[in-house]
Order: C-alpha cells, then sequence, then structure tokens
C-alpha cells in the first residue's frame, strides 16, 4: 500500500472572532488513502470548517503536522499555499462560488489562468468537461442563468479542471433540492468509482455521507473514526 | 505548467472592467475631465499669453522714448529752462549707445490748420522719416518726407487720417497745399489709420513734418520734447533705459544731488507687467485643472476600494483557485491603469476639442500646448498607479478564508 494523500498528525489550529480565542481544532489526526471516499460530518461548531480550510491549504495549521500528496504543507509561505491549491486541490463549495456575470466557460478557465496555461488549451479542456457533466448548450450562461444544480457542475467542473491530488466539497449539496443534489452526488460518486480521484466530502446529512467508503465524526475539533 | 502571463493578467483585468462597464465608465469620467481640462486651460492660457505677447509688440515693446521735463515737481530748479532742455545733439548722442537702432526726436505743437476755407485744430509734429519705421506706421497714401526735406526745412507735411477727413473730406489731399501758421506745406501723404491710443486719445488727429521745418519756421526754437529710441527687443530695452539716462545726466551736467531734468521710460516696464499677469493666469489656470486631476484621481481611488470591497469575494474565490497575492495585486493595479490610461486618452481628445470649441466661442486665441497634453496625459498615468496602488494593496493582503467567507 502507498503512502497516504492525506497524513496529519496532532493539527491544532485557533482563532479569534471579535476577541474570542476558538480552539477549533484540537489534535487532529487523519490519513486517507489514494482513490478513497471519505465523508467527514459532525454537529455545526465542530470545527467541520476550519478542518476543510486547512485540507485545502486554505489556512495552514498552528501545530502538528500536514502532509498533502507527498510534500510537507506544514509551513508553506502564502505564494507557495496558492501554487498547492491550484495544482493539487479541487474545491466544491455549499454556495458554488462562481464568479458572477462570467460564462461558465471561464469559471472553469479560471484556476488554469493562475497555472500559467495558455488560452487555447484552456478553453478546450474546460470545454471537454463541461460537455462530460452535460453542459455543453450552457458554455456561455452566466451563473444567474443556471439552475443551483448546474452551477454546482460547473463548480465541479472548475474543482477538476487542473486535474487536482484531492477533491475537496464542503456541502455541495447544502443549496440544492434533492433531485440536484443526489446528480451531484452521482458525479461524486462516479468520479471516485470509475477514474479514482480522491473525494473528500464534509456534510451533515446522513444520506450524503452515506455514499462514501468511510465516515469520519469531527467532535470538539477531533476526529474519530 | 509555468506562471501566469502578463497578457493573461491584462485579459483579467479587461474581463473585470467590462463585467462593470457602467461602474469603469464613471470612473473614467473623473480622469477624462481632469485631463481635458488641464489640456483645455493650459491652452486658453498659452493662448492669452500669446495674445499679450502680440498685443504688446504692436506697442512696441523694445521702445524707449526721453521726454523733456522733470519727472519730480518737488526741490528747487537750478535755474529756468531746466524743463526744456532736450536738444537734438541729445538724439544724436543716444544713436550712437550700443543696442540702439534707431532714434526719432519729436516736437509738436498743438496749432490750428488750413485748408481753403475748412481750418481743424490738431497737433503738429516735427519729425525725422526714422519716425514712422520705429511707430509701425505705415502711408495710406503717397510718400513720406526724407531726409533730403529736413536738411533743407523744406515746406512738406503729412497728413494724419483724421486731419485728412476733416480738411479734404474724401478728396485725395496729396499734392495739394494746407497752411500751417501762415506757412504752405505741400502734403506729401496720408498715414493709415491707427485709431485710438490706449489713454484714449486719436492717434490720426496729427500734422507731421520735418523737425526743422517744425523748429525754424513754426515754433522758433531749436528745443525738442521728446526722442523715441528703438531697440532690437525688450531685454535691450531695458538696459538701454538705464544707459540713455546716465548719458543725458552726464551731458546735462547734473550733479548727484539734482533730480533729472528729463524723463527716461520704456513700453518694456509695461510689458513684463502684462508677461508676469499672463504668467500668474497660466498658473491659475494650470492649478485649478490639476485640483480636477487630482479629484478624478480620488474617483478612481474610491471606486476601487468600493470595488475592492465589492469584490471580496470574488478575491477569495481566485486565492481559493491559485491565485497569488501578486496575481491580485496586478490585477487590480491593471485595471485602474487601464481606467486612467483610456480615460487619459479621451481626456486629451476632450481637452482638445473643448479648447478649440471656447477659442471660438469667445474669439479667444486659443493654442494646444504639446507638453501639457504630455504632461496630463503622464499624470492620469501616475494617479492610476498611485490610487490603484493602495486599494490592490488592500484587495491583495486580504486572507483567503476571510475572503472566501465575506457576504
Amino acid at each position: 500500500m502507498s503512502t497516504p494523500i492525506i497524513l496529519m498528525q496532532q493539527v491544532h489550529k485557533r482563532y479569534s472572532i471579535g476577541g474570542i480565542e476558538v480552539h477549533a481544532l484540537r489534535g487532529v489526526d487523519l490519513s486517507i488513502q489514494r482513490g478513497e471516499f471519505v465523508a467527514i460530518m459532525g454537529p455545526s461548531g465542530s470545527g467541520k470548517s476550519t478542518l476543510m480550510n486547512v485540507i485545502g491549504c486554505l489556512d495552514p495549521p498552528d501545530t502538528g503536522i500536514y502532509h498533502l500528496n507527498d510534500a510537507d504543507v506544514t509551513a508553506l509561505g502564502g505564494d507557495a499555499l496558492a501554487r498547492v491549491r491550484n495544482r493539487t486541490v479541487g474545491f466544491v463549495f455549499q454556495s458554488f462560488n462562481l464568479l458572477a456575470r462570467t460564462s461558465a466557460l471561464e469559471n472553469v478557465e479560471m484556476p488554469l489562468i493562475y497555472a500559467g496555461v495558455d488560452k487555447r488549451e484552456r478553453r478546450q479542456r474546460a470545454t471537454v468537461l463541461l460537455k462530460k457533466f452535460g453542459l455543453a448548450d450552457r458554455l456561455y450562461h452566466q451563473p444567474s442563468q443556471l439552475s443551483g444544480g448546474q452551477q454546482q457542475r460547473v463548480a465541479i467542473a472548475r474543482a477538476l479542471v487542473n486535474s487536482p491530488a484531492i477533491l475537496l466539497a464542503d456541502e455541495p449539496t447544502g443549496n440544492l433540492d434533492t433531485a440536484s443534489g443526489e446528480e451531484v452526488m452521482d458525479i461524486l460518486e462516479d468520479l471516485n468509482r470509475h477514474e479514482g480521484a480522491t473525494v473528500i466530502v464534509i456534510t451533515h446529512e446522513h444520506e450524503v455521507a452515506a455514499r462514501a467508503h468511510r465516515v469520519l465524526i469531527l467532535r470538539d475539533g477531533m476526529l474519530d473514526g | 505548467m509555468g506562471e501566469m502571463t502578463g497578457i493573461a493578467t491584462l485579459h483579467l483585468a479587461l474581463r473585470a472592467l467590462q463585467r462593470n462597464r457602467v461602474r469603469a465608465m464613471l470612473t473614467a469620467i473623473g480622469v477624462i475631465v481632469g485631463v481635458g481640462s488641464v489640456i483645455a486651460m493650459l491652452g486658453i492660457a498659452a493662448g492669452s499669453q500669446q495674445r499679450v505677447a502680440d498685443e504688446l509688440e504692436k506697442l512696441g515693446t523694445n521702445n524707449v522714448s526721453v521726454r523733456a521735463g522733470s519727472a519730480t515737481r518737488s526741490g528747487v530748479r537750478a535755474w529756468a529752462g531746466t524743463a526744456t532742455r532736450l536738444m537734438v545733439a541729445d538724439a544724436e548722442a543716444i544713436r550712437e549707445l550700443p543696442g540702439v537702432v534707431a532714434v526719432a526726436p519729436y516736437v509738436r505743437r498743438p496749432l490750428q490748420v488750413r485748408y481753403r476755407g475748412t481750418n481743424w485744430a490738431t497737433e503738429v509734429a516735427g519729425v525725422t522719416p526714422a519716425y514712422l519705421p520705429i511707430k509701425l506706421w505705415e502711408l495710406e497714401q503717397g510718400e513720406f518726407f526724407t531726409d533730403w526735406h529736413v536738411e533743407r526745412a523744406a515746406h512738406v507735411c503729412v497728413l494724419g487720417y483724421t486731419v485728412a477727413f476733416e480738411l479734404f473730406g474724401l478728396k485725395n489731399p496729396v499734392g495739394d497745399v494746407i497752411l500751417v501758421k501762415q506757412i504752405a506745406c505741400r502734403v506729401l501723404g496720408v498715414l493709415s489709420k491707427k485709431g485710438t491710443s490706449s489713454s484714449g486719445s486719436d492717434q490720426d488727429d496729427i500734422v507731421l513734418m520735418p523737425i526743422t521745418t517744425m523748429q525754424r519756421k513754426i515754433i522758433g526754437k531749436t528745443y525738442i520734447q521728446r526722442i523715441l529710441v528703438q531697440t532690437p527687443d525688450q531685454d535691450t530695452a531695458l538696459r538701454v533705459q538705464q544707459a540713455v539716462r546716465l548719458l543725458m545726466r552726464q551731458r546735462h551736467r547734473l550733479q548727484p544731488n539734482q533730480d533729472d531734468d528729463f524723463r527716461v521710460g520704456s513700453s518694456a516696464d509695461l510689458a513684463q507687467a502684462s508677461q508676469e499677469s499672463a504668467r500668474v493666469f497660466t498658473w491659475l489656470l494650470g492649478s485649478i485643472a490639476s485640483v480636477s486631476l487630482v479629484v478624478g484621481g480620488i474617483g478612481i481611488m474610491n471606486i476601487m476600494l468600493v470595488s475592492v470591497t465589492e469584490r471580496t469575494r470574488e478575491i477569495g474565490i481566485r486565492r481559493a483557485l491559485g491565485a497569488r497575492r501578486k496575481d491580485i495585486l496586478a490585477q487590480f493595479l491593471v485595471e485602474a491603469l487601464v481606467l486612467s490610461g483610456t480615460g487619459g486618452l479621451l481626456g486629451v481628445f476632450l481637452g482638445i476639442a473643448a479648447a478649440l470649441a471656447i477659442g471660438r466661442l469667445s474669439e479667444l486665441p486659443v493654442s494646444i500646448v504639446p507638453w501639457s497634453v504630455g504632461l496630463a496625459f503622464m499624470f492620469s498615468g501616475l494617479v492610476g498607479v498611485i490610487f490603484g496602488l493602495y486599494p490592490a494593496q488592500k484587495a491583495a493582503s486580504l486572507r483567503p478564508v476571510d475572503a472566501l467567507r465575506y457576504e
């Protein structure tokens, strides 16, 4: 068995909101193998978002060790973290986080712009992915002209466009109706099963968690599997 | 895979501006008006300066005049007659001074002139042929008298436009004879119309005759009232003015404690004052215009700051997807530069158009100053960088987590 794609040991993270110190992560140990489909659950305030930010390299841990895709990312600086996010992590957000007044195609191309990919290849790779998710006739539509399910599919295409090592989804069905939510989960499941993508879903819905191979529960800043 | 290219940054910035077309246009208008007003105002100022220069040239700013009589009324006069101690010899001495191009002595009297039954009270002036070019005066009809006439104290004269009209009506007076104090003078020519002087008198109400004729036949005295001195330019005029004064004091044997018994003046003084006021005018207009440019710049900063706040989430998304701090910084900076650059360019056109329009409406001369175009355009670029840098810095330094969480 190869080394885990995500390896966290004793990760702590504190932050303060309005002067009140919150000890959000209190010694998280986490190991995820390549090709796994993992769900992380927990009640609100359990530190799910903080953990997601640390896994996604949006926020470095205060203490502890974090290895992502065979590289130590514990103490990387801002630009290096931006590079890791660009190359290694594909984000899917609850609220889609697409750029308004920007076509689906341009939204999907965005990570490739920061990766320095030339325009023609950007367009080609974005188009392929959007077609794959059934949005061939929506390439030039703006987010406001798309349904929630379609927007989330654009977001998944954007997450995948730079061939990341992990796909990190934060409540991906949270803003969707049941049918669209299932559609999105089908896509994630399919990517995991047929393309070997490592998928991590953070959710509080049991139907969503049920799709995963493994469910981890975050409670008071600590994980128990 | 490499890094983001400059072209990609420009592309991003342009797309972002395109998405916020109205906001971008409103911002650019600030710069357009700023740059436009700098160019228009400096154009008007330059035109006015040119107008002043032209007017002064008509006045003859390079002339110095020496008049008889003391400028000081106080003190005891040394002896009688000091007020009229200017002679033709003085004029000849002045001609030898360095920087003097020509000298014209001048003596005048208010007199009655007659032609057949008509008579007219006017001013009769004795001059030399040098007088005409110094006064930049031309002839309407006939010709002027020559040195030959002066040597012989010939009974000839040249009429001012008004005198010619009053005595002869529409008839051509050249060749006819008028009476000046019982002396019959043949009319050689008529001067062109010069109009009203700055002091309000009719400059065309005059009869010119050889200075010798005037001195010997008309008034019977040899003093003169005035010497006109021509120099090549304004600066020389100021120097010659000093030299003439010293020379005259010397020639009149004035003691250091005695006042001048003559007055030396020149339009160069007036010219200096006018040019100074035109310069002040230029600075005034320039400052007003600069203020509007700065206001335009603050407009850019304002919009860019609002834009940073409004686009915090966008910045967060971009950061999450792999944009580095400097990518965000570059995007916002390029946005500001594109705004101020295109604003500057449009402002140049607007400024030129406005200057020409104002010139036409007000009939003021307007000249577009090339350096003002360069200056205004460069300044607008600078405004873009300076007022774009702070918001860009602010945008780039947001933590990605905070930016993403922003609602």
